[in-house]
């Protein structure tokens, strides 16, 4: 067998659908039926979830750490309010788009700073242009509203049919439509021999160089498109809150959007999804017990995170899920634990 | 003219100290390699100590110092043999997400115990004003500033190059285990290292609370500008930081003054621009 349809035959492989990942799905469809007044929740909760797969996509694939992927969330948030506030495009759907690739924008342009150096440079330049962005959008109030955020945000149906209602019920179905597709992307893209070669990257730059993998360039695509990811992220917050304001671009929402990731486990796509249900519930959890001091507690967990293991702790949470499919389905483990972390 | 002097005299000050805040982390960051992102959470520490000592217990400021010097170092020391040591080793990851943690828990509990509101550290009359050296404003804490940093700053070069210690630390970092194979209790130096950075920190962040604010979101306010001390400097010795210091120092007041408009957008495009142009930063070496 010639190596590019090994490749293929292996990708493919793993690629195929597993019955909990259905599963999966048609249990978040099921939360609106489940959980019909708490629909603003569950569309925050989608949203975090889309940006959680945005950081997977480059920190569980290819590696990159960053501390600053609010910036894309921040630009596809702003672009989106100002596409809306202005009536430059009416439409939700083609604004989301514009405002997605607003970011990737963003993400094609800064990626090249990225490919130089090391972890230590990529985690001071990505933070860096998240808070050189959010210092513009203070500078610029006349066009962002300054710390006031952007006002007056109103947004026209979804495609000219579904109107935003006040209990959210229409951002809940265009967020989980959203995400839904951009996963099925994403899962699409990591499957694919593209996506094995960034895996290839994360384990060993310098070994995927000398097999001849473009490294410099898979970078620059990956990190374009997991932009694209946080700006559609980005531009839902403000399509689904109507609401726009400095604090998108704030430090303190990329690290607690790493700590989703890392709750829910790298590399494997669903750890965002199931990281951002749990996150949300923590919080939830923590501010009814200390309403102004919850930051404590997300602190202490991601500390405990940390000296656990992120491995570790990523085989217990999914030692449930695990034992039911064995169990019920008897098939082997659908979400395994990925291979272990790169360096 | 005379304005330009001062600002210059202020910008020197401000870089000062800001050296002696960042320089533990010139080390364990610079040296160590380990991303300690939770640096600011002891100069933190060292400024409310010093504040509660001095205007709730009327200690002296000068009394008040060592305080915010020891207690920082002490807690450093407990965290390094408790936590930190076990993530040495660990990906860089882990290092960001640990330390960020720290950070939360650092200003929640600071928020808890001392209020949200930004807090002043009474100080003696001798130091408050200013007074004209041919024309120029010299103001007094400011001076008092650049002595005691740019004392500590030539203690410590001395220390790192001249004593016993200083190349045990050196031989450490370069390679662990042939230092340990030397006889060099190496987690032992680690631990001491760590601990007086973190008192160093401390004492800046006591120093600071005049100039730069002391309120519990002080360690997320200015991890950008410790970790663009260390990068910018470079980690090859503690000269490359303390210039770096000094440039993001002045570079930051003399943009405060002339372009106040653009805010802190200077600062990061100059940092961004030299790590482009020198990833290992401007006085540094190439990656080992």
């Amino acid at each position: 067998m010639n190596a590019p349809s090994d490749v293929r035959f292996h990708a493919g492989r793993h690629a195929r659908w597993h019955a909990a990942e259905i599963v999966f799905w048609l249990a978040a469809l099921s939360c609106a039926f489940v959980f019909p007044s708490r629909y603003l929740i569950m569309t925050d909760i989608l949203r975090l979830a889309l940006f959680a797969l945005s950081l997977d996509l480059i920190l569980g694939y290819a590696g990159i750490v960053s501390l600053g992927h609010a910036a894309f969330f921040g630009v596809g948030a702003y672009s989106a309010g100002l596409l809306a506030l202005h009536g430059i495009i009416n439409e939700p759907v083609i604004a989301l788009i514009v405002a997605g690739l607003a970011a990737a924008v963003l993400g094609f342009c800064t990626s090249f700073l990225l490919i130089r150096g090391a972890d230590l440079t990529r985690l001071m330049v990505t933070l860096g242009i998240a808070l050189l962005l959010e210092a513009l959008a203070e500078r610029f109030s006349d066009i962002t509203g300054g710390t006031d955020g952007l006002q007056g945000i109103e947004m026209q149906p979804i495609l000219g049919l579904f109107a935003f209602d006040m209990f959210g019920k229409t951002g809940f179905f265009y967020a989980l439509i959203v995400l839904f597709l951009l996963f099925l992307l994403a899962r699409r893209i990591v499957h694919s021999p593209f996506g094995l070669s960034l895996r290839a990257i994360r384990n060993n730059p310098l070994r995927a160089a000398a097999i001849g993998v473009p490294v410099n360039r898979r970078l620059i695509a990956i990190y374009t498109v997991a932009a694209f990811y946080a700006g559609v992220a980005g531009a839902l917050f403000t399509q689904t809150t109507a609401l726009a304001s400095l604090d998108v671009f704030a430090f303190e929402r990329s690290a607690d959007l790493m700590l989703v990731l890392v709750i829910g486990g790298t590399g494997y796509l669903y750890g965002g999804l199931i990281g951002a249900v749990l996150f949300r519930m923590l919080q939830e959890i923590f501010s009814t017990i200390t309403p102004q001091y919850w930051q404590f507690w997300i602190g202490l967990v991601l500390i405990v995170v940390v000296l656990v293991g992120r491995a570790r702790l990523h085989r217990w949470v999914l030692f449930v899920p695990n034992l039911l499919i064995t169990r019920i389905a008897g098939g082997k483990a659908a979400v395994a634990v990925p291979e272990s972390e790169g360096p | 003219m005379t304005s330009v002097l001062t600002n210059l005299f202020d910008g020197v000050a401000y870089g000062m100290l800001l050296f002696v805040l960042a320089c533990g982390l010139a080390v364990t960051l610079g040296l160590m390699n380990f991303v300690n992102l939770a640096h600011g959470a002891f100069a933190m520490a060292g400024g409310y100590v010093c504040a509660v000592l001095v205007n709730q217990y009327g200690w002296p400021f000068f009394a008040g110092l060592p305080l915010a010097f020891i207690a920082p170092a002490v807690i450093g020391a407990v965290l390094e043999r408790l936590l930190y040591r076990h993530l040495y080793t660990r990906s860089h990851l882990d290092q960001v997400l640990f330390s960020v943690g720290l950070v939360f828990m650092s200003v929640a509990a600071i928020d808890y115990i001392m209020g949200s509101s930004r807090i002043f550290i009474n100080l003696p009359a001798a130091l408050q004003g200013q007074f004209d050296v041919f024309g120029v404003g010299i103001g007094r804490y400011r001076l008092m500033l650049i002595v005691i940093c740019g004392l500590l700053t030539a203690a410590l070069q001395l220390v790192l190059a001249r004593t016993r210690f200083g190349s045990r630390l050196r031989a450490a970092v370069d390679d662990p285990r042939a230092a340990s194979g030397l006889g060099i209790n190496v987690p032992q130096v680690f631990a001491l290292t760590f601990a007086f950075g973190c008192g160093l920190a401390g004492l800046g962040g006591a120093l600071s609370a005049e100039i730069l604010g002391l309120d519990p979101y002080f360690p997320l306010k200015f991890m950008i500008y410790f970790l663009i001390v260390v990068t910018v400097g470079g980690s090859s010795s503690i000269i490359g930081p303390f210039l770096a210091s000094l440039l993001l120092g002045i570079a930051d007041v003399a943009g405060k003054y002339y372009v106040p408009k653009m805010g802190p957008f200077v600062i990061y495009t100059v940092m961004i621009v030299i790590l482009i142009w020198r990833p290992h930063g401007l006085f540094g070496r190439a990656a080992r």
